[in-house]
């Protein structure tokens, strides 16, 4: 087949998203862990990290121009291409909101509210399957799989509002607590934040599947 | 080894090309050195005298019939070649049987002697219409033996013209006729005129066929139904004569420098012609 | 001009001698657009192309069935050819300069119609070649033989040529396949721009250009029409498995 080279760019482009989105979960694993634990190394180690998943990212890049400029792909190759490269964008910022995490889980002291807060760890669940969800309908082409990430949503946002809850009890019922509560909010707000990038990849993968984005033809 | 083999051979070969360039070339030339050398000294003012006597063998006569006998000739031989081959290429229908017949008549006419021709001449013309020997008698016979080079030059001339022409005329909404005068043809001409070339060139040195149609009489025909002889029938029949041998070699002279002029004046028609379809930094 | 259909084309078998070239077409091509078709070789796309301005007839043993409407007028219904062909002007593969003057070749199509006096030949020339985008290379030089000029300028030539009848429609077959990719781009350019007066139909073996010129494209296969959209959507989302198999590069 004339090409062959094609395809397998093609195939090493999906591995190393597949990697990417790998990296970023592990991140959002571990800083959860931290976060449960109390473990300010750990903290570090997944704030120094993150530039891994910032190279991998313009590896991602440049591979996506390379076969831009040398393809001039269209049709299916073309949205494939295209979408990968937007995907990359949300998949990084993934990576530094799970790295923005860990840099709050430094700071908040010991004796801390935060690993009684069970709608946080709900989020962290959640977010991650959506992340995971996004980037595996990508690979495999999965047109539910994709649209069903934008519902996941939906139950990070009420996590979201449940979390924030929680804190404005806690500051009303000390108001010592505040400084600690706001951190925690902030928290919540990166897993919100996760979410929405999640959705992002997942409408740029049904672009790749049917041509449409966000309910318009874009091409 | 091998390649000593090989530069042997290619060696050996290049010898042999210019062997036989330099061969070809030394016959010719000694040729022409020949009937220069013995034909110029007797070039004498009064080898063109207006008239021919016993004793003043003028070769003007006969200069003055060959270019009529020419020009009559192509006259009736060059419309009814390129239309033929107009009609062949253009008009009739590939793998036609009738296109195949008409090339393979043209073929074998143009593998006959000439005195055959000559002969048919005399036996049609001369005879059976009772145009005696004569100027009309001998050009008719010549146009029939010239005709099957004619027709298949000008037919091999327009194939070559790329049928990107014929495309571009037609595409511009040209009818064939149009396209076959304004493209076609003019495209064709370079050839058409080679063809054309090679036909003087039998015409001026044709004796055979002459001699049984247009006759020798030495003279400036009055009219086109009188005998004369051109340049070629002349010196044949001053050499056969052997009176005259020096002013043989002088027509010969004469006729060499005619033919020399016919080549350098087509050639410069076809420059002419031609020159506008002359392909530079075409890709 | 623009939006309304210029030719119809209902049911359109073509035969060569006992090969069946074209299968049932059925389509419309657009006015004040470019149309570009697309497909492997010995598909057919060419062979509609010459259907549309008869250059067909010109092949032996060439049967056709089915309707072609220009504008409404059937072209195989006793339309007068000559005609046709200087409605529906006609751009080769490779440049076909006749072997004249520039000025000759221009005003050969004109001339062919009947116009003769020197003033209306000047200036028809001098139009054409301006809009085929040639005429600052070529005005001092009208009289100087076209073969002389370089393939891509001749290529523009022929294209004022074209133009020089007044077409309504210019068809293309593959209008650059020979040229180099500055002359290619220089054409390319210059339909954009003639698409403003005249329809375009451009067969090319070349799918950058049919994306980078046309405004709807048609995929052909096996004689058949596959696909038949809006350039942008079939070179991002082809409906046709095949159409897509073809643009991407997976066949043959």
């Amino acid at each position: 087949m004339m090409r062959s080279r094609f395809d397998e760019q093609l195939n090493q482009l999906n591995e190393n998203l597949i990697e990417m989105g790998a990296m970023v979960e592990d991140a959002i694993t571990k800083s959860v862990k931290a976060l449960k634990e109390r473990d300010v190394e750990a903290s570090r180690k997944i704030e120094r990290d993150d530039h891994l998943i910032n190279e991998k990212e313009k590896e991602i890049e440049s591979l996506c121009l390379k076969l831009l400029l040398n393809q001039q792909p269209v049709a299916r190759d073309l949205r494939t291409i295209s979408t990968a490269l937007k995907m990359i964008t949300d998949i990084e910022r993934i990576g530094d909101h799970a790295a923005d995490i860990a840099e709050i889980c430094v700071h908040l002291p010991v004796e801390s509210h935060v690993t009684d807060i069970e709608p946080i760890a709900a989020m962290a669940k959640a977010t991650m399957r959506m992340v995971r969800a996004s980037i595996e309908a990508y690979v495999k082409k999965d047109l539910a799989l994709a649209q069903s990430v934008t519902e996941m949503d939906d139950e990070v946002d009420e996590l979201f509002i449940a979390v924030r809850q929680d804190m404005i009890a806690l500051v009303h019922k000390d108001p010592n607590d505040g400084s600690e509560a706001f951190d925690i909010m902030q928290i919540a707000k990166y897993f919100e934040r996760i979410g929405d990038h999640a959705v992002n990849i997942g409408e740029w993968v049904v672009f790749s599947i049917t041509g449409i984005h966000k309910n318009t033809r874009i091409l | 080894m091998k390649k000593q083999k090989q530069k042997l051979t290619e060696k050996a070969f290049a010898v042999l090309t210019w062997g036989a360039a330099a061969l070809t070339l030394g016959t010719l030339a000694f040729l022409i050195a020949f009937i220069l050398i013995r034909g110029i000294p007797h070039l004498k003012p009064s080898l063109f005298a207006w008239e021919y006597t016993s004793e003043n063998v003028s070769l003007l006569p006969a200069f003055v019939t060959t270019a009529e006998i020419t020009l009559l000739s192509l006259l009736i031989a060059v419309p009814l070649g390129v239309f033929s081959a107009i009609f062949l290429t253009e008009y009739a229908k590939r793998g036609n049987k009738a296109v195949a017949l008409v090339r393979l008549t043209a073929e074998t006419l143009s593998g006959i002697p000439s005195i055959v021709y000559g002969l048919f001449g005399w036996l049609f013309f001369v005879t059976s219409l009772k145009w005696g020997f004569s100027l009309l008698s001998g050009a008719v016979t010549l146009s029939i033996m010239i005709l099957p080079l004619i027709m298949r030059s000008a037919e091999e001339a327009l194939k070559a013209v790329p049928d990107t022409y014929r495309e571009g005329a037609f595409g511009l909404g040209a009818g064939k006729l149009r396209m076959v005068f304004r493209v076609a043809l003019p495209a064709a001409m370079p050839g058409i005129l080679a063809g054309v070339i090679l036909a003087v060139g039998r015409i001026v040195g044709e004796t055979a066929a002459l001699i049984y149609t247009a006759g020798t009489v030495a003279q400036i025909a009055p009219s086109p139904m009188a005998s004369a002889r051109t340049l070629s029938v002349h010196m044949y029949a001053l050499s056969s004569e052997g009176l005259f041998m020096n002013e043989s070699y002088a027509t010969a002279v004469v006729l060499l420098l005619l033919v020399a002029g016919i080549n350098a004046l087509s050639g410069f028609i076809a420059k002419r012609l031609g020159g506008k379809g002359e392909r530079q930094g075409g890709e | 001009m623009k939006d309304k259909s210029i030719f119809e084309i209902k049911s359109l078998d073509l035969f060569y001698g006992n090969f069946q070239a074209l299968k049932s077409i059925n389509m419309e091509l657009a006015g004040g657009e470019i149309t570009a078709f697309i497909g492997p070789s010995g598909c057919g796309k060419s062979t509609l192309l010459k259907t549309l301005n008869r250059m067909n007839d010109l092949v032996e043993g060439c049967r056709i069935t089915g309707t072609v409407r220009l504008m409404g007028q059937d072209v195989y219904g006793g339309m007068d050819v000559n005609l046709l062909r200087r409605r529906v002007g006609m751009v080769f593969q490779k440049p076909n300069p006749f072997p004249m003057s520039v000025y000759d070749n221009i005003a050969f199509g004109p001339r062919t119609h009947g116009v003769k006096k020197k003033s209306a030949l000047d200036s028809v020339v001098e139009k054409s070649l301006r809009d085929a985008a040639i005429w600052d290379e070529v005005k001092d030089r009208l009289k100087k033989p076209a073969l002389a000029l370089s393939g891509g300028q001749q290529q523009r030539l022929c294209i004022a040529r074209a133009l020089a009848v007044g077409p309504e429609v210019l068809l293309m077959d593959e209008p650059t396949s020979a040229l180099d990719p500055i002359s290619t781009g220089k054409i390319e350019e210059l339909l954009l721009q003639l698409r403003e007066e005249y329809s375009i139909v451009i067969v090319t073996h070349n799918m950058q250009q049919a994306t980078r010129v046309s405004d709807r494209t048609a995929f052909f296969l096996l004689g058949e029409v596959v696909e038949y959209a809006k350039t942008e959507t079939m070179f991002s989302m082809p409906k046709d498995k095949r159409t897509e198999d073809y643009i991407t590069g997976r066949f043959g």
